[in-house]
């Protein structure tokens, strides 16, 4: 039985493993962890448990925001509206729940539970729904195990608080959508209300207490990059696949999504080689001098040479010096249920998914 | 026109120049910078007007490090009252969440969260709590508070927090500072909340930072007229720069970026702006300082103020060289100012990097010095360590790998070699050293709008002609002479994931100084 007390440093260690594991993506933490700090600094810490803890009957139900980013960082919520979606979730189930969740381990959604767990004395159950940062909805481990969205609940910071019940993954998104528009563009929602036997089946298991980790690792370390690389290589088996300056950078906004595309010139003993990311919001694909070094679902994550922090694509720049790193996504990912829902084709990518550890041993 | 003098404070010296109505330098002073600020301002005035110039001095410009100082030290911030327009949204986090807590000591003051706000289109999210309104502002008065207003969505619609300035200024007395946070910065909520509150924080600073200049130029040189540098390097007359003190943070990388195009007349370029203890490196365009594009970090405080990206590099003429244990090491440390005393090639016992380049032959200085003798070992090493961290940051800062023309501005300049990071040639313009009291100078006035607008049935049309026109009306507000002003910055930039068509309108308008 692993528990641990999520306190105002573990929150900001939680936000920084989550930059890691955002992979250049998912939204900025820092609305989210403000938000939970305050929560917890008036109620005291959250527990995060583990999966085992759970009962197979109890209820666990996902907390998060859903929006435009743009909103998100100007209409702060209430602080109110969480618990109205989840109270109507337990209601719409039935039950009371024993344990909030997080839908991702990457960006803004890896904090805003801790406010919800730390105003309703709840615990956080550690693990999540991709492990990372995803884009869309349906790229979610339990939606690939069949588990439903719904009935899922949102709210906003006037007091509405709407209940669906969807066919999908894909209309609970679609549905939910049109109503955060209504409602001015960004809501919280409560959803995935599951079972706890289908959470030990189906979570992406201990996401949080290593991003915990990873964001205690990097605090350590200082600013220094080796010593960062070294934690992260060695807590999540991944690999420096690259090292270099940004020489290009494309970037558009469309659809909204971010695409584009990062070109890093080596350095040192890679002088004379070029490495381009790409990326949808989260990095996409790493290809050096034509031969494909990692790609979705494996995490491919930046970090700056001089901060030693990870890097978002809306802050990477020509000049800047960055550590391309892989590091190995859920087994989940990579099996043909998870390739399915989050596999290089996904993303329009026309290349077949080969783990990096396997296309780096055949380099 | 005649006459003008351009004043700069440095955190080392303080630099004056006096202009002729043709933009030539008719004198130059460099003296310390005094604790008291206005000491070290008089002795430069005096600098540039010994002897006396027959013509008038129509005008003097001052740009100040005073505003930054008072943050980063914590030093002479007003408490500040702050009244959020938006309940019950943005309750989940307050006022101050992250910021440094002798900060938030110095400057926390009363907090109300009322109705009102807008939503990204534009709507109200709820009518204006006027007598909410009244009520926090009755309490700031009482209590002799700056007054922040920010209202959610306001860089949409800004008219709830001009309404609720109005009742400010009604309740509070129009002498109570009130700064509005859609004059101030952009989207994002909890981050021009922090520059609204600066902003308030500042105005006794700035209220005493101008009039002392205002009376030392009124000794010095009888009726002139005041203006202050803006950090987006332009200028604002003295009622505007003490209403807006935020725009002073960080004009003095902007001053010595106008001055370092005006005097080599390239406009595109990098500027490298070598002190005694620093070296900032920035970008031109267009004649102007290049934007940050993130938050900005100022005294541990999150905002989005306008600011010039500039990285600064802890190398200058006064950086300590040593030799540690069989390896060369060069800073962070500085003898600063005292460089013409402790530096090894002025008779002094500290080898510094100024030491290390003359020892390698590869400047000279103005006042001819004996060239200091290192081991040859050491001062190499050294300079290619220092050279190292100076490519670094040009790389960091240059747009792309073309060519490039670097502008090598500041007294510590001649260091410089004649070429960085392969392709950006160093120049060096005559009057270098006071660069940044020349940008001051040669500035126009200015005024800027930035704005969200929800392209609905009003048409963007009319929402440009708006945003030009204030954009405009500023400027004239802030000491232009109207019938001279333009815009010179345009961007329409497309909001991101925002249903409908919502772009953000940016507009700046320069003109010359005003007549009055």
């Amino acid at each position: 039985m692993t528990r641990r007390l999520i306190g105002l440093q573990e929150l900001e260690d939680i936000a920084m493993g989550a930059a890691v594991l955002g992979t250049g993506g998912g939204g900025d933490p820092y609305v989210g962890k403000l938000w939970a700090q305050e929560r917890i600094r008036a109620r005291g810490s959250v527990e995060l448990i583990d999966a085992d803890d759970l009962a197979d009957n109890d209820l666990v139900i996902a907390a998060a925001m859903m929006g435009a980013p743009s909103v998100i960082v100007e209409k702060i919520p209430s602080g109110e509206e969480l618990a109205a979606a989840f109270h109507a979730v337990e209601e719409a189930c039935g039950g009371q729940a024993t344990a909030v969740m997080c839908i991702e381990a990457g960006g803004i959604n890896s904090t805003i539970p801790f406010a919800l767990a730390a105003d309703l004395g709840l615990p956080v159950v550690d693990g999540d729904g991709m492990g990372r940062a995803f884009p869309e909805v349906q790229m979610v481990s339990f939606a690939a195990h069949g588990l439903s969205a719904t009935p899922m609940a949102i709210a906003d910071e006037h007091g509405n608080v709407t209940v669906l019940r969807s066919i999908s993954a894909e209309w609970a998104e679609r549905l939910g959508r049109a109503l955060v528009v209504a409602e001015g563009g960004a809501s919280v929602l409560a959803q995935y209300p599951l079972r706890g036997r289908d959470f030990k089946r189906a979570a992406i298991r201990g996401t949080l207490s290593l991003a915990l980790e990873i964001g205690a690792d990097l605090r350590r370390a200082g600013r220094q990059s080796r010593p960062v690389i070294e934690a992260l290589t060695n807590r999540l088996g991944g690999a420096v696949i690259f090292h270099g300056k940004v020489v290009r950078l494309e970037r558009e906004t469309a659809g909204g999504f971010v695409r584009g595309g990062v070109v890093v010139e080596g350095l040192e003993d890679l002088a004379g080689s070029r490495c381009e990311v790409k990326f949808q919001n989260e990095n996409l694909v790493a290809i050096a001098d034509g031969s494909i070094l990692a790609s979705v679902p494996d995490l491919i994550t930046l970090l700056e040479e001089e901060s030693a922090h990870p890097v978002t694509t809306e802050r990477l720049r020509f000049g800047m010096r960055v550590y391309v790193l892989a590091l190995p996504c859920a087994s989940l990912w990579r099996e043909e249920l998870g390739l399915a829902k989050a596999g290089p084709r996904c993303f329009g990518l026309d290349l077949d998914y080969i783990p990096f550890e396997q296309r780096l041993a055949a380099r | 026109m005649s006459l003008r003098i351009g004043v700069d404070i440095g955190g080392t010296n303080t630099d004056a120049v006096l202009m002729d109505g043709a933009d030539r330098v008719v004198a130059r002073a460099k003296t310390p910078t005094t604790p008291d600020i206005v000491s070290g301002i008089r002795t430069a005035l005096a600098g540039v007007l010994t002897p006396a110039p027959v013509e008038p001095v129509v005008a003097a410009m001052l740009g100040t490090t005073q505003c930054t100082n008072a943050v980063v030290e914590r030093r002479g911030l007003r408490s500040v009252a702050i009244l959020r327009l938006g309940a019950p949204a943005t309750a989940a986090v307050p006022p101050f969440a992250d910021w440094p807590d002798d900060l938030r000591r110095a400057v926390s003051g009363h907090v109300a969260l009322v109705r009102g706000g807008h939503d990204f289109t534009g709507q109200e999210l709820g009518p204006l709590d006027e007598d909410g309104v009244r009520r926090a502002a009755a309490s700031a008065a009482e209590r002799n508070m700056a007054i922040a207003i920010v209202g959610v969505f306001s860089a949409v619609n800004a008219e709830h927090e001009q309404r609720a300035a109005e009742i400010c200024g009604q309740e509070a007395g129009a002498d109570q500072s009130i700064s509005i946070s859609s004059t101030i910065g952009s989207i994002g909520f909890l981050e021009r909340e922090n520059a609204t509150i600066l902003n308030a924080a500042l105005t006794e600073v700035a209220r005493l930072a101008t009039t002392s200049f205002a009376a030392a130029v009124r000794t010095a040189c009888g009726a002139t007229t005041c203006y202050f540098t803006q950090n987006d390097g332009t200028l604002m007359a003295l009622d505007y720069a003490r209403r807006y003190p935020s725009l002073m943070l960080a004009s003095g990388p902007a001053n010595s970026m106008r001055g370092g195009a005006y005097l080599s007349g390239v406009t595109n370029g990098l500027v490298v702006d070598v002190g005694g203890t620093t070296t900032d490196i920035g970008i031109l365009v267009n004649g102007f300082p290049r934007e940050a594009p993130f938050v900005v970090d100022i005294g541990g405080v999150r905002t989005n103020f306008r600011m010039p990206d500039v990285v600064s590099l802890p190398l200058g003429g006064g950086t300590v060289v040593r030799r540690e244990a069989g390896s060369v090491s060069v800073g962070p440390d500085s003898v600063g100012y005292r460089l013409t005393q402790e530096g090894l090639a002025f008779g002094g016992g500290q080898t510094t990097f100024t030491d290390v380049v003359l020892s390698l032959g590869r400047a000279e200085l103005d006042v001819p010095v004996p060239r200091p003798s290192l081991e040859p070992n050491l001062a190499e090493n050294a300079y290619r360590l220092a050279l190292e961290l100076l490519e670094r940051g040009v790389q960091r800062m240059r747009p792309s790998a073309d060519p490039l023309t670097g502008i090598g501005v500041g007294g510590g300049s001649v260091l410089l070699p004649d070429c960085l990071d392969g392709n950006v040639e160093v120049v060096r313009p005559d009057d270098y050293a006071v660069a940044n009291a020349i940008g001051a100078a040669i500035s126009e006035v200015s005024g800027s709008v930035d704005r969200i607008v929800a392209v609905g049935a009003r048409g963007v049309d009319a929402a440009r002609d708006e945003v030009r026109e204030e954009a405009i009306a500023r400027a004239v507000a802030a000491g232009a002479g109207s019938a001279a002003v333009r815009i010179v910055l345009w961007e329409e930039i497309p909001i991101a994931y925002l249903p409908g068509n919502a772009v953000r309108l940016r507009a700046k308008a320069v003109g010359p100084l005003g007549d009055s």
